[in-house]
């Protein structure tokens, strides 16, 4: 079973090999390929350095970039996943390190938000401040579907129109008209209430 | 954009950036080459040297042919160690391979000190060549240093630090062996400190400006900055 497993590896290994060799040569189609392949076997590796999964995605960008600086000191008759293996691991201690010197250069220390007053919020500001919110939120309640769609999607999520475009299945195109419609909407209410 | 499609996205632009590359030559084959810029500037200062005098002088004291056996041998194993490090999937375990070179530089060296405390009727070294040895070193070593950093850059060293100190060490041992041309002195420790001095500005040197122009250029926690200069710089 376990020599199975090893003659597996050990094809797809070759397999690689002969994919790098190709990209060497310049075959984009297959270069493309092999660094799609390649992802899953980089994912593991870095995970299991130790990198917090938030992370992991940034360290197989860094791996990318790294065989594509690389790519010219890959020997074919040597084994592809060892090379690949050893420039993932390297990433993963470099962004370890990069995150320790961050940690210790920054502190969390949640309670001193608490603690500390904000010297201009005074007890009328806030409830002032609280009740333009609840205008607000009513306000946007009341918009048409369409426009509160637009401006939960834009304007409070920050999404891209393009992001946003694939969440709410509507084109860029109209999410611009709903937010500027929904936009002027609200500017008129508040300018009549005001 | 979610995290797949940033990382097709990543394909996608390396892809579109890709060039045929030509495969680097093996460690071993390049070592060579730097070690043959090496001996070529040795056969240029042998034609300027009294080669009699210094095989004279090599042959009466065996700490200091030991000496210049131990620097030539801490050059090429410290070069054959920076070009296998200068490779990926190399283990950083080569950096150990100039260690014996070094270690019988740095004994017969001091061996030559101890024998000139012991007999006291050794030539002592004029004033003022000790800083011609010093300015030797440091300075056969900058055209040694330009060629091997110039060579390395164009592998992919994942330790850029640890390969940038251990080409230091590789040229200022390198350095050293070629000062033998114009060295007519026995070890003393006044030269001795002199050369560590030396040997220690340029391995600190080149660990300072080869680590920094060694290291990849890192694209940031984020790919967009890549992204958006559509790989500039790769």
């Amino acid at each position: 079973m376990k020599s199975g497993a090893s003659e597996d590896a050990g094809n797809v290994d070759r397999h690689w090999s002969a994919m790098m060799a190709a990209a060497q040569t310049g075959d984009r189609a297959v270069y493309e390929a092999l660094l799609r392949d390649c992802v899953p076997h980089v994912k593991r590796v870095v995970r299991r350095s130790g990198v917090r999964p938030d992370n992991v995605e940034d360290v197989v960008q860094e791996v990318l970039l790294t065989i594509h600086r690389a790519r010219q000191t890959f020997d074919p008759s040597r084994s592809f996943t060892a090379w690949l293996s050893a420039i993932a691991q390297r990433r993963a201690i470099d962004s370890l390190r990069h995150q320790g010197r961050k940690d210790r250069r920054e502190t969390s220390d949640p309670l001193f938000y608490e603690a500390y007053p904000d010297q201009d919020t005074t007890p009328e500001g806030a409830w002032e401040e609280e009740r333009r919110n609840q205008e607000l939120k009513e306000a946007v309640a009341d918009l048409s579907p369409v426009q509160r769609e637009a401006v939960e999607s834009l304007a409070i999520r920050q999404l891209s129109l393009g992001e946003a475009s694939v969440v709410t299945g509507r084109s860029k195109g109209a999410l611009k008209v709903n937010l500027h419609r929904a936009l002027k909407a609200l500017r008129a209410r508040f300018d009549e209430e005001g | 954009m979610s995290n797949p499609e940033r990382l097709d996205a990543i394909i996608h632009d390396l892809g579109a950036d890709l060039a045929p590359v030509r495969r680097l030559r093996p460690p071993l084959v390049r070592a060579v080459m730097w070690l043959a810029f090496v001996a070529a500037l040795g056969s240029v200062m042998a034609a300027f040297a009294d080669l009699p005098e210094i095989a004279h002088r090599l042959m009466g004291a065996p700490d200091m042919w030991l000496a210049v056996l131990g620097s030539s041998l801490t050059a090429i194993l410290g070069a054959m160690a920076v070009f296998e490090l200068s490779v990926p999937d190399r283990k950083p375990l080569w950096a150990l391979l100039p260690v014996p070179g070094l270690l019988l530089w740095i004994g017969a060296s001091g061996l030559g000190c101890l024998r000139n405390w012991i007999v006291p009727y050794t030539d002592d070294i004029p004033a003022g060549e000790t800083r011609v040895c010093f300015l030797f070193i440091v300075a056969v070593s900058i055209p040694l240093s330009v060629l091997m950093i110039a060579m390395v850059r164009k592998a992919c060293p994942l330790r850029p630090s640890l390969t940038a100190a251990v080409s230091g060490i590789s040229i200022a041992a390198g350095a050293a062996t070629l000062l033998n041309f114009f060295h007519p002195y026995d070890a003393a420790a006044i030269d001795l400190v002199v050369h560590i001095i030396a040997v220690g500005i340029v391995v600190g040197a080149n660990q300072a400006l080869a680590g920094h122009l060694l290291r990849p250029l890192r694209s940031g926690a984020a790919w967009p900055s890549l992204s958006d200069a559509r790989l500039g710089g790769y």
